[in-house]
């Protein structure tokens, strides 16, 4: 949140040939910084409404004004989400935190500090295991099926609980060359921040890391982490060393980065530069610079020397945060199964593959319908198997996530259930999953459009089908009594289409193999 | 002397404060006084006495209650009804130097 004190914004200019063997000699160091917004009704120190999008300057008051001889009162709301989110982090969480003040000066920051927590944060020591491939493949690469994961563990330094700033508009007003315009609405929303160790190897990891931990934030219910409206936010020190070196390199912070996707390549690009730097016998400068991704590039921001001289001290004016045992334990109960846990138990209770468990699991909301469908449904498996089989082929082909499928989950059970008690054949179902794509409807609704249709059981119907196909094949016929049996499957297949795939393929079968033999 | 004049100049640019030559020399010697008397109190043995960065932990406190009950009168329920209202936009802005009805307007500056 720190140094904004800028001068100027200075371009780096970066022809930027780096060779293969560099990145080979050189390992790069990552460690990321997150800013999640707590999802509570009102600020931290305040009642004041902490909803997005409100008109400017109406949810504030003089607390979060910073006007003189107002005083915080911590909401209680905002220690439980950070408590939860810690310890679905894996933190250790102290009994015992203090608030304490960070001093600087920005026009958002009413009262010239922050109050953030300092050297008693509220929990530490958590990790996040994330997969990450062997190679440094793209990460959609290595979420696909079967390939080869190992899993690393990145470290979670601390989590801590302070306020949000004020937002600053540089652009869009007429005199925006002369003014910026704040809007402290946001000033005093309860954020937490996330700080991880520089364990992070890769710009993939750093990605995979991001999502991760957004999924796991998600599944806590503790923030809605919408990048775009703030309630998420990232900033990454990156530096650089030859391999094997165990020092540090000098690092340099990236902020301005509002994607995961923005933070990957402003981190491939960030590494590349600085390696670009050693190699011509120049020297890293520890600073902050902004990454444009229009550009792809990031730029050096010459802030001023004072910039992190925070003058850190605790905040007179709240008593230490004591979170007992007893406390921690009623948290604790609200806390939901992981991400990871989840995946397990469905690879184990519903036979889908590690990826589907993936896509599954996406979000609670989706994890929750399909486990819900999948047990209202005569065989769970059977759900998860067309799932698997019918569904995801489909929406990959649209280009679609899985949330936005036409065919819900629970769509998904009633077809199953049909199938199962051999009402529609396994063609009808792939046809009607067609049409539901087609039309962008869940698949009973499709069902009941197309009139209830049914696999055909009725046996003279499928007998006088039979003889024509037999009749007008006889070269097959012949081939079949002479012994080549496979052809019973061209039969099958030949009857199946006849009746447009709604003849039972088990009597078929039946019916067939008495008439030949 | 512990405090330089550099110090002060550099702690007075911290704070915003823009300080003449005379009272810098007075903040030499205010700051120094300040910290001899702080010197003075080092003398004390305090091994056995916990840190204390403010007084509220310590008194005002219910000695019967324990953990986050002892500390339970500073905190709040998350609800935003019925307590304190945010103030009008119009009142939020009125002390503003510069405002235009809607935002509080600073001169301009450039972001992080």
């Amino acid at each position: 949140m720190g140094d904004r004190l800028v001068d100027s914004v200075e371009p780096y200019n970066p022809e930027m040939p780096t060779s293969v063997a560099h990145v080979t000699t050189y390992e790069p160091v990552i460690g990321l910084e997150v800013h999640v917004q707590l999802l509570t009704a009102s600020k931290i120190f305040c009642s004041c409404c902490t909803r997005f999008g409100a008109a400017p300057n109406t949810n504030v008051c003089p607390v979060c004004l910073g006007m003189p001889g107002a005083l915080p009162v911590l909401n209680r709301k905002a220690v439980e989400f950070a408590t939860l989110a810690a310890m679905a982090l894996n933190c250790r969480i102290h009994e015992t935190s203090i608030f304490a003040r960070k001093n600087y000066f920005y026009p958002d920051l009413p009262k010239g500090y922050q109050i953030s927590q300092y050297d008693k944060p509220l929990a530490e020591h958590g990790y996040i295991e994330v997969q990450a491939s062997k190679t440094d493949a793209g990460s959609e690469k290595l979420r696909t099926e079967n390939r080869e994961l190992r899993t690393r563990r990145i470290g979670i330094t601390r989590v801590h609980l302070e306020e949000d700033a004020g937002k600053s508009l540089h652009e869009g007003f007429p005199d925006s060359d002369e003014k910026t315009a704040i809007d402290l609405n946001r000033a005093g929303v309860p954020l937490i921040e996330i700080v991880s160790e520089p364990d992070i190897a890769t710009p993939d990891e750093a990605y995979e890391y991001l999502t991760r931990l957004k999924e796991i934030i998600l599944y806590t219910g503790v923030s809605d982490c919408n990048m775009e409206e703030g309630s998420l936010r990232c900033d990454a020190n990156v530096s650089v060393r030859p391999r094997g070196q165990k020092e540090l390199g000098t690092k340099a912070e990236i902020k301005n980065v509002n994607s995961f996707r923005f933070i990957r390549e402003a981190l491939v690009y960030e590494i590349a530069r600085q390696i670009e730097v050693i190699e011509g016998g120049g020297k890293i400068v520890q600073e902050t610079r902004l990454y444009n991704s229009h550009e792809g590039k990031t730029y050096s921001m010459r802030s001023k020397e004072q910039a992190h001289d925070y003058r850190y001290f605790p905040e007179p004016d709240l008593p230490p945060l004591v979170v007992d045992e007893k406390w921690k334990a009623e948290i604790a109960k609200t806390l939901p199964e992981l991400p990871e846990a989840r995946r397990a138990r469905f690879v184990r209770e519903f036979g889908v593959t590690e990826y589907d468990a993936q896509v599954l699991t996406v979000s609670k909301s989706l994890a929750d319908q399909f486990e819900a469908a999948a047990k209202a449904a005569k065989n769970p498996k059977r759900v998860a198997n067309l799932v698997q089989g019918e569904l995801m082929g489909r929406l990959k082909a649209r280009g679609a996530s899985i949330e936005q499928s036409p065919i819900s989950m629970k769509g998904v059970a009633a077809s199953a259930d049909l199938v199962e008690s051999g009402v529609i054949s396994g063609k009808m179902l792939k046809d009607l999953y067609d049409l539901s794509f087609e039309r962008d409807q869940d698949f009973p609704e499709v069902y009941e459009a197309e009139g209830r249709p049914q696999q055909s059981s009725d046996t003279s119907a499928l007998e006088k089908i039979i003889d024509e196909i037999l009749a007008a094949n006889p070269k097959q016929l012949e081939q079949y009594r002479a012994g080549k049996t496979t052809m019973l499957g061209f039969f099958v297949g030949q009857v199946m289409k006849a009746s447009k795939g709604h003849a039972n393929p088990q009597l078929v079968n039946e019916l067939l193999t008495k008439k030949l033999g | 002397m512990k405090i330089t004049e550099k110090d002060v100049t550099y702690v007075a640019d911290l704070a915003n404060l823009e300080l003449s030559a005379e009272e810098r020399v007075h903040m030499v010697r205010d700051l120094n006084s300040i910290l001899g008397y702080i010197d003075r109190l080092n003398e004390l043995d305090t091994s056995n006495v916990e840190p204390m960065a403010q007084v509220s932990d310590r008194y005002g406190v219910d000695e019967s209650k324990q953990g986050s009950e002892r500390f339970a009168y500073a905190t709040r329920e998350d609800i935003s009804e019925g307590l304190r209202k945010s103030l009008p936009q119009q009142v939020a802005l009125e002390n503003a130097p510069d405002s235009d009805g809607t935002f509080f307007r600073v001169p301009k500056v450039i972001e992080r």
